[in-house]
């Protein structure tokens, strides 16, 4: 079964679409933060499933370790969490600070708030 | 000298943190940061037009190991304009800063300001295509974070859509990052240049391509994809206004570019895949969408952010004409325009500073009270016009030759019609500013702005008029750019 072989490019597709749809549909901003996150998250599993090579193990220097998986794409995804939990907390920041300044975190009501645009 | 394009990026990067510590005078150590930049990015120009190209091992490193630095023509000329651009910003803003940003909060804009700053840089001159992610990303954040700093509440929500529309951009550039590394085997790009037309007709390097022209269009602000950048310039203070206008779509381009061009090459680009078919559509849609929309906007700010979404059009265009001429004007533009812009918001800045407002009502009759602020603001709206004799014309004359070159007569009466609609909406704000009578004249704050933010602006109004009389220097730089980009 070839589709069940990439299987986790699957969940990366699946989770890429719900991330994208809760960033689009959603008006509550908290859920759009957690819907960037989701999107985010299926990038990251995309590099860690692209460095996995069968039956191998880590990258480390030890007896009767002749296959080892692609170290370099983990150490990208670091880099990409790192970012994705920065563009998070800012995120998470701008919802509080919207909160303090309209009572609201519901983009709707924050458009009618202003009342031009 | 043999370390500058390192140092480029670095010396902003190691001053934002005393930013961060020190509670006063971090003016003087942004001003520091900018101006240092600014030589140093004079100096790598000099070195370029003597040798074409420079290559930096990070850490002495050689690729695949290392990550490579390679700094080229193009790069060095975006260098020139982004440090320029730094430069005067800070040197002009000591007072906008302070009149419009918490006084707890000064140290940590410039901050920002600096980390912005070493992210455009960073983009402008790594060799690496993963580098090119984290360089963006710590460019947005830096600006997500300024823009939420303006004094409208409206700020925080324009900051925010920046903010998710902008990471989805980063992250898509993130998957063809990692699409192309699934088929390659590498992140540098001269080895990318190498190893995809063996394979570019795979379904994965396509897929790579399409993310990744969608997430840096999204940066780039190209039509539809634009939504973000109107409220962000309105809203952010008048520093960060200036900046970004005049320096971060043109970052994103100059990765268009370097995309387009070294990675994927002119031949799969615009001979496989025909990316200009869409391109030039969008382009011209951009041009009179966005010009017509700014002809109805009230505020002044936001007339200025439009034109900036059609300018980008312009630039845009010239890249899809897919051949050495168009990309020489999409080269200019991508100056000169960087250039028109900054002098026209600094302009504005020193308006938001004495009347308070950039609504144009608020406007009226300010051409009297303030002469040299005005003034600034009317040849820097010729040369967005395109008037002759102005940098903005020298810009639109290289596009029309290159699309007659192509026999593309539409495209040039297009460049031409869309000129009137500028001359529209830049008329209706010298109607307002100097044939209406009105509050700013009447206001007690009618004195002119001071000298020190005179000086960068009519700076920049100044190279303006130089470079429509004196095309040697940009012309000359993007044509060779060009060719290079065009022919590695």
């Amino acid at each position: 079964m070839i589709w069940f072989d990439y299987y986790n490019y699957w969940i990366v597709i699946v989770l890429m679409m719900v991330g994208l749809y809760l960033v689009m549909a959603r008006h509550n901003l908290a859920r759009k933060v957690i819907g960037l996150n989701v999107f985010q998250t299926s990038v990251f599993v995309f590099f860690i499933s692209m460095g996995a090579v069968r039956d191998s193990s880590a990258p480390i220097l030890a007896e009767g370790i002749t296959q080892y998986a692609n170290p370099l794409t983990h150490v990208l995804i670091l880099t990409a969490i790192v970012v994705g939990v920065s563009t998070t907390s800012l995120a998470l920041a701008l919802i509080v600070r919207i909160n303090e300044e309209y009572g609201s975190i519901d983009e709707e009501r924050i458009l009618l708030l202003d009342g031009d645009d | 000298m043999e370390h500058l394009p390192v140092l480029q990026v670095v010396i902003p990067l190691v001053l934002a943190p005393f930013c961060f510590v020190m509670a006063r005078h971090t003016w003087l150590v942004a001003l520091a940061g900018s101006v240092l930049s600014l030589v140093c990015s004079v100096l790598l120009l000099i070195q370029l037009l003597a040798v074409g190209t420079v290559d930096y091992f990070v850490g002495g490193w050689p690729p695949p190991w290392g990550i490579e630095l390679r700094i080229d023509l193009l790069g060095g000329f975006v260098l020139l304009l982004v440090s320029l651009i730094a430069a005067l910003v800070v040197t002009w803003a000591h007072d906008t800063v302070e009149s419009e940003i918490r006084d707890d909060q000064i140290n940590l804009f410039w901050c920002m300001f600096l980390l912005c700053l070493t992210g455009s840089f960073g983009i402008v001159v790594t060799g690496d295509v993963f580098n090119v992610f984290v360089f963006l990303e710590i460019t947005s954040l830096s600006t997500y974070t300024m823009i939420a700093l303006g004094r409208d509440r409206r700020a925080l929500m324009a900051s925010f859509r920046y903010l998710v529309m902008g990471t989805v951009g980063a992250t898509f550039i993130l998957i063809a990052v990692g699409l192309l590394y699934m088929m390659t085997g590498t992140l540098n790009m001269a080895d990318l240049a190498v190893r995809l037309p063996a394979i570019q007709d795979t379904t994965t390097v396509r897929a790579a391509f399409a993310f990744f022209t969608v997430g840096v269009s999204l940066k780039i602000a190209l039509f539809p994809l634009h939504q973000w950048l109107p409220n962000a310039y309105t809203y952010a203070p008048s520093a960060v206004t200036v900046f970004l206008a005049a320096t971060s779509t043109k970052v994103s381009l100059y990765v268009l570019l370097r995309f387009f061009f070294t990675v994927f090459g002119a031949d799969y680009v615009f001979g496989d895949l025909h990316v200009d078919y869409v391109l030039l559509p969008l382009s011209i849609v951009a041009i009179f969408v966005a010009s017509i929309i700014a002809v109805y906007q009230e505020d002044l700010k936001r007339i200025l952010a439009y034109s900036s979404v059609a300018q980008i059009g312009y630039m845009t265009l010239g890249i899809s004409l897919a051949n050495a001429q168009g990309l020489t004007a999409a080269i200019v533009h991508m100056f000169n325009h960087g250039l028109i812009k900054g002098g026209l918001f600094l302009a504005v800045g020193g308006l938001c500073l004495r009347i308070g407002s950039t609504r144009l009502s608020d406007l009226r009759g300010a051409g009297r009270t303030m002469p040299w602020t005005m003034g600034a603001i009317v040849i820097g709206g010729c040369a967005l016009i395109g008037v002759p004799l102005t940098a903005g014309f020298v810009s639109k004359w290289y596009l029309v030759i290159a699309a007659l070159e192509k026999d593309m007569w539409y495209v040039a009466v297009a460049i031409f019609t869309a000129s009137i609609i500028a001359a529209a909406y830049v008329w209706r704000v010298i109607e307002h500013l100097y044939f209406q009578q009105g509050y700013a004249e009447a206001s007690t704050l009618r004195s002119e702005v001071p000298l020190y933010m005179l000086l960068p602006t009519w700076l920049l109004i100044a190279m303006l008029i130089w470079l429509g009389i004196d095309t040697d220097l940009t012309v000359g730089i993007a044509e060779r750019a060009a060719q290079s980009l065009v022919a590695p």
